[in-house]
């Protein structure tokens, strides 16, 4: 089951009765990447008027009847092989029965007993380059709900079935985690291979992706506690949030001698805290049974195949090619392999390139830039051609390391080519001897006193460096400046 | 199994309809006699026996990933009760 | 001119063809009986206007030579089949003022192949029901009566409103849908033929849900022939069910008439159940009898799980209703009782609008759902339901189709078995073997008891093959050569 984890001191929360373990497991609700939805013809679209994006079937219109979409089932097939799971070749739709407004059958179409993906595992990369793994319990699929809003109307509710039937794939984590960190690093983790398998946007602001996280404390390796769900958290900073509340809210009644009520629980972000939900207290009883509607959902081994052989390069293993076929630091990879597209703007950068300086220029350079800028790698001004370019003009030594910055940022804010910028502004390194012996000569004919002084103090040769560069406006090739210098002061060229 | 009067008020929560305290002896005497005579399938041996899943013999056939259906709006409140600007609309429900 | 209501469907699909009258003629005689027949409550929707336009679009047809199979033929819908824009309520109250945006699939079939629709069908609440009486818009009165009586006797149920139209002659023939025997009862209590096909044969896609793995909906006509033609036209392949099979409709007409020879008969002895009355037995003999006269061997099986059946069909049945009804909540459609919440709204909605049957029903079925009882019932249901299926493939190894009474008795009164839910559901103790193992069934009148009340015998299939049975029930019919008619006793 869960898997045995000796509790790291750094995890643990201190108490007035001592030390107390967190023991986390999630359920992550992920919209699967699709036009229609699971079981009807409507659009998956987000952000439609209302109810504009609803079949008969999503109105549970009597009479109508689910028809499954197979793109959303193989979308399924692929997180499962995504995440190292069993793909169960036989699985089963059955009905989770309860009534709400916004569920307009009266019932969900899930998997309970028979999931399409059953156990798997997530490996979550930690600060100070520890890693977990995290076990998977299962994956099914089933459907959305529609949406109520509450503040349209006074002492009414508006129903808006546009999400009703959308495709979800629900992903059952065991309760492996043992902080909020590691929550939050399940979640990035868990994203970013939804994210490269192209199965979920992973867009939390629209709801593609929600967390339900089982919190419950105990004593450092003791027996399980009882525990309750902070239902739907909608980003990976307020499932940190909550899971502290949460787990200081347990530890305070536990202390004080009382009991935790399994519940269900809501994160106000607002308040930063938790809060029963209790009109959905009220003893539920989903009443599971077969989908009589549908039949057994049955998958041919060879299709299975046939999408294990399509399946991207996963993080994990990119990471690994980084590091080992570009020399990357494992915490440079990490962070580059974060975003596929990170990755491959990095990758195109690289390739037959200095990786190293590669990888500078893309998690230094670029990313500070996109970072002050609000820009994402998909809207980043520089594009990967340029970016190599300009290491190409570096390399070649068509130009210096610092005026390079100077054309990375005429180019962030232009978008245009760096070698045209180094036209354009005149920015060619000068590496022609003639004319920095003249700029050198200059330099010393000025300053007599403080080519005694070098002479004696040969560390002040720098100055001369600089000044030689400011006459150059920072054109003059460092190296060939430094050579002819050394020979002019009478200083061997290492000073 | 026999179900007494707070089971039924509990099934007929579960099940959303409303009864009146005064019905319930007589539900749950209804109740309990169809539960009593189905009872005799506890005689049959099902010992490894699969529960039937359909009717028919066949694996389920699947859809496309296409949109087919969408912008009906009017077709699909046009029978509510009560609509407003598109949305059905029902009394406030409290989270 | 001679009353066009006496005709077949395929006599007036031949006449039309011939153009002795036209298809609006036959429809107002038919629009014309059922004014006169409101006593016996048959019909909850009477669609003239729409009637007349589409025999009058069949009549453009027929002149020029056109037209499908049912051209100009005027039918009764079952109100448990949604009719685009016409009031569509399965009789309950729940669905009231209800107007679908959309027509069944089977509808669809027929209204393809150029049948005129009179109206929508009484029937009763939900389906649920085998006598008609459940039906909010009250019972459904059987053209049949007892020797000498005039006890209102009930037309069998759910499919009432078909069976007595049918009967009563007021339309050629009519959809029906069958669960546990809602096609077979009702026919074999009016001297009418009911056929349900194999579960998957006819799209279930627009047809108001009952019991999702039980339902499946087939013709109730006036004779074998009439059912093969209606038949062929509800059936086939629809992508929006996904039970529905891929599979081509055979041309049913063309297996009446064919020898009997080689083919065997299996005699199941399970169906000889305590209590029935002799004179089912001696109809029941004398089916055997004809069969055998006609060339078939008769052998004799056994199906051991038989009496398991009807339980097993009264926890699956309200299990899959209690879900497949959770729908009906107030918000999108049909009534809507208000409350001071979102709760109070619903138990009203519900309470009001589900009838004491259907409340009954939804309750059971949500306690064998419920938690700490599925094993023991549903799951059980579940798998006694497998067994059920094995005893038809074992007895399918001896047999080709099985001969049974289609009821255990003949149509009873009005309010006979309204107080004893389970009397009533005995009914269906010889039909709801076929629902449960999704096989093909078929009554065919064969007689009449001593009161004068007509009777049934069913012929069970193999799966998929509706053929034999309609071969089978066509010797019978020409065996039986069941002439008789029920006085018109009702006609204002
Ligand atoms: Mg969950
Ligand atoms: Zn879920």
């Amino acid at each position: 089951m869960m898997r045995n984890r000796e509790p790291r001191s750094e995890d643990l929360i201190k108490g007035m009765t001592g030390d107390w373990e967190i023991v986390l497991g999630l359920e992550v609700h992920a919209q699967v990447t699709s036009k229609a939805k699971l079981f009807s013809g409507a659009s998956a679209e987000f952000g439609a008027e209302p109810n504009t994006q609803v079949s008969f079937v999503d109105a549970a219109m009597p009479g109508m009847l689910p028809v499954i979409n197979r793109y959303c089932v193989e979308q399924a097939v692929k997180t499962g092989l995504g995440l190292k799971a069993q793909i169960n070749l036989r699985s089963i739709f059955d009905r989770k029965n309860y009534f709400y407004p916004d569920l307009p059958q009266g019932y969900q179409i899930s998997q309970f007993k028979n999931p399409v993906v059953g156990e798997g595992e997530i490996v979550i990369d930690l600060a100070g380059g520890r890693s977990e793994v995290i076990g998977i319990e299962r994956l099914h699929l089933e459907q959305d709900a529609g949406k109520s809003i509450h503040d349209l109307g006074p002492a009414a509710s508006h129903v808006d079935l546009n999400r009703s039937g959308v495709a979800l794939m629900e992903i059952v984590s065991k309760p492996d985690m043992r902080s909020a960190d590691e929550a939050k690093a399940y979640v990035t983790k868990l994203r970013t291979i939804l994210r490269y398998l192209g199965t979920c946007d992973g867009n939390m602001e629209e709801g593609s992706l929600r967390a339900d996280v089982n919190v419950s404390v105990r004593k450092p390796g003791g027996p399980l506690g009882t525990r309750c769900e902070i239902k739907n958290v909608n980003s990976i900073r307020f499932i940190g949030q909550a899971i502290e509340y949460e787990a200081r809210r347990q530890i305070e009644i536990l202390e004080e001698g009382g009991k935790i009520v399994q519940e269900t629980r809501l994160f106000d972000p607002k308040a930063g805290e938790t809060r029963s939900m209790r009109s959905k207290e009220e003893a539920h009883d989903y009443r599971y049974f077969p989908d009589p509607d549908l039949l057994p959902l049955e998958l041919k081994q060879a299709d299975v195949d046939a999408i294990k052989a399509r399946l991207p390069e996963l993080p994990d293993d990119k990471k690994a090619r980084l590091i080992s076929e570009f020399g990357l630091s494992a915490y440079d990879a990490t962070v580059l392999v974060g975003e596929k597209a990170t990755a491959d703007f990095f990758e195109a950068v690289a390739k037959g390139r200095d990786a190293k300086l590669a990888s500078n220029w893309v998690t230094v350079e670029l990313f500070g830039a996109l970072n002050r800028e609000g820009h994402s790698i998909e809207t980043s001004p520089v594009s990967a051609e340029h970016l190599g370019k300009l290491i190409d003009l570096i390399a070649d030594g068509t130009i210096s390391g610092r005026i390079a910055k100077q054309i990375f940022e005429s180019m962030y804010k232009t978008g245009g080519d760096p070698a045209e910028i180094v036209e354009k502004e005149g920015l060619r390194q000068v590496t022609d001897t003639t004319a920095i012996e003249a700029a050198i000569d200059a330099v010393i004919a000025a300053n007599p006193d403080k080519v005694e002084q070098a002479k004696a103090k040969p560390s002040l040769a720098g100055w001369f460096v600089g000044q030689v560069m400011k006459s150059t406006s920072g054109k003059a090739n460092p190296q060939v400046v430094n050579e002819i210098l050394a020979r002019k002061l009478g200083l061997s060229s290492e000073g | 199994m026999s179900v007494d009067q707070n089971t039924v008020r509990h099934i007929a929560r579960l099940a959303r309809i409303a009864v009146r305290d005064d019905e319930l002896p007589a539900l749950a005497g209804e109740l309990n006699t169809i539960l009593d005579w189905v009872e005799q399938l506890g005689e049959v041996d099902t010992k490894g026996v699969e529960p039937m899943t359909s009717a028919v013999a066949m694996s389920m056939k699947m859809r496309d990933d296409v949109v087919t259906a969408g912008n009906l709006q009017k077709e699909v409140t046009e029978n509510a009760p009560r609509a407003e600007d598109g949305f059905y609309v029902v009394p406030r429900v409290v989270e | 001119m001679t009353d066009l209501t006496k005709l077949t469907l395929a006599g007036a699909r031949d006449a039309l063809k011939k153009k002795e009258f036209t298809s609006l003629e036959l429809t107002d005689a038919y629009l014309g009986a059922i004014e006169g027949a409101a006593a016996l409550n048959a019909y909850v929707t009477v669609t003239g206007d729409e009637a007349r336009e589409m025999a009058k679009a069949s009549d453009l047809k027929l002149g020029k030579g056109q037209g499908g199979a049912l051209e100009g033929l005027p039918l009764g819908i079952k109100d448990l089949f949604a009719t685009k824009g016409v009031l569509t309520t399965a009789c309950s109250h729940i669905l009231d003022g209800f107007k679908p945006p959309y027509e069944s699939q089977v509808t669809s079939n027929l209204w393809r192949d150029g049948a005129v629709m009179l109206g929508k069908l009484n029937n009763d609440e939900f389906a649920m029901g085998s006598s008609n009486e459940t039906s909010f818009y009250g019972p459904v009165v059987n053209p049949w009566r007892r020797k000498g009586e005039e006890t209102k006797i009930v037309p069998g149920g759910s499919s009432g409103g078909s069976s007595s139209a049918v009967a009563a002659k007021l339309c050629l023939a009519a959809t029906a849908t069958d669960t546990g025997g809602s096609i077979r009862q009702p026919a074999a209590f009016t001297g009418t033929v009911g056929i349900k096909p194999t579960y998957g044969r006819c799209s279930r896609w627009g047809i108001v849900a009952f019991a999702s793995s039980l339902d499946q909906a087939g013709p109730i006509a006036r004779d074998v022939r009439d059912a093969a033609i209606m038949l062929r036209s509800m059936a086939g392949y629809d992508d929006k069910d996904s039970t529905s099979v891929d599979r081509p409709v055979p041309d049913y007409e063309a297996a009446l008439g064919q020898s009997l020879k080689g083919l065997r008969v299996g005699i199941p002895k399970e169906y000889r159940v305590d209590g029935m009355p002799a004179e089912i037995d001696a109809l029941w003999q004398k089916g055997i009898d004809w069969l055998k006269a006609a060339g078939a061997e008769i052998v004799d099986v056994s199906l051991p799980h038989t009496k398991y059946a009807l339980p097993t069909y009264y926890i699956v049945a309200p299990a899959e209703c209690s879900s497949n009804l959770a729908r009906y909540d107030g918000v999108r459609y049909g009534l809507r009782v208000e409350g001071k919440d979102i709760t109070d709204m619903y138990e009203k909605t519900r309470a009001a609008g589900f009838g004491a049957e259907v409340r009954r029903r939804v309750l059971i079925g949500t306690y064998v759902l419920s938690a700490g009882y599925y094993d023991a019932y549903y799951l059980k249901a579940q798998q006694v339901r497998t067994l059920i299926a094995r005893d038809f493939a074992e007895a399918y190894t001896k047999c080709d189709v099985l001969l049974t009474p289609t009821a255990p008795s003949a149509a009873f009164g009005i309010g006979e078995k309204t107080a004893d839910p389970l009397s009533m559901y005995l009914n269906d103790v010889f039909t709801v073997t076929v629902n449960l193992a999704g096989l093909p069934g078929i009554s065919v009148p064969a007689g009449l008891s001593s009161d004068g009340l007509p009777l049934g015998l069913q012929l069970i299939g193999k799966t998929f093959d509706e053929e034999t049975l309609f071969r089978v029930a066509y010797a019978l019919e020409e065996a039986a050569q069941f002439k008789a008619e029920p006085a018109v006793w009702w006609r204002a």
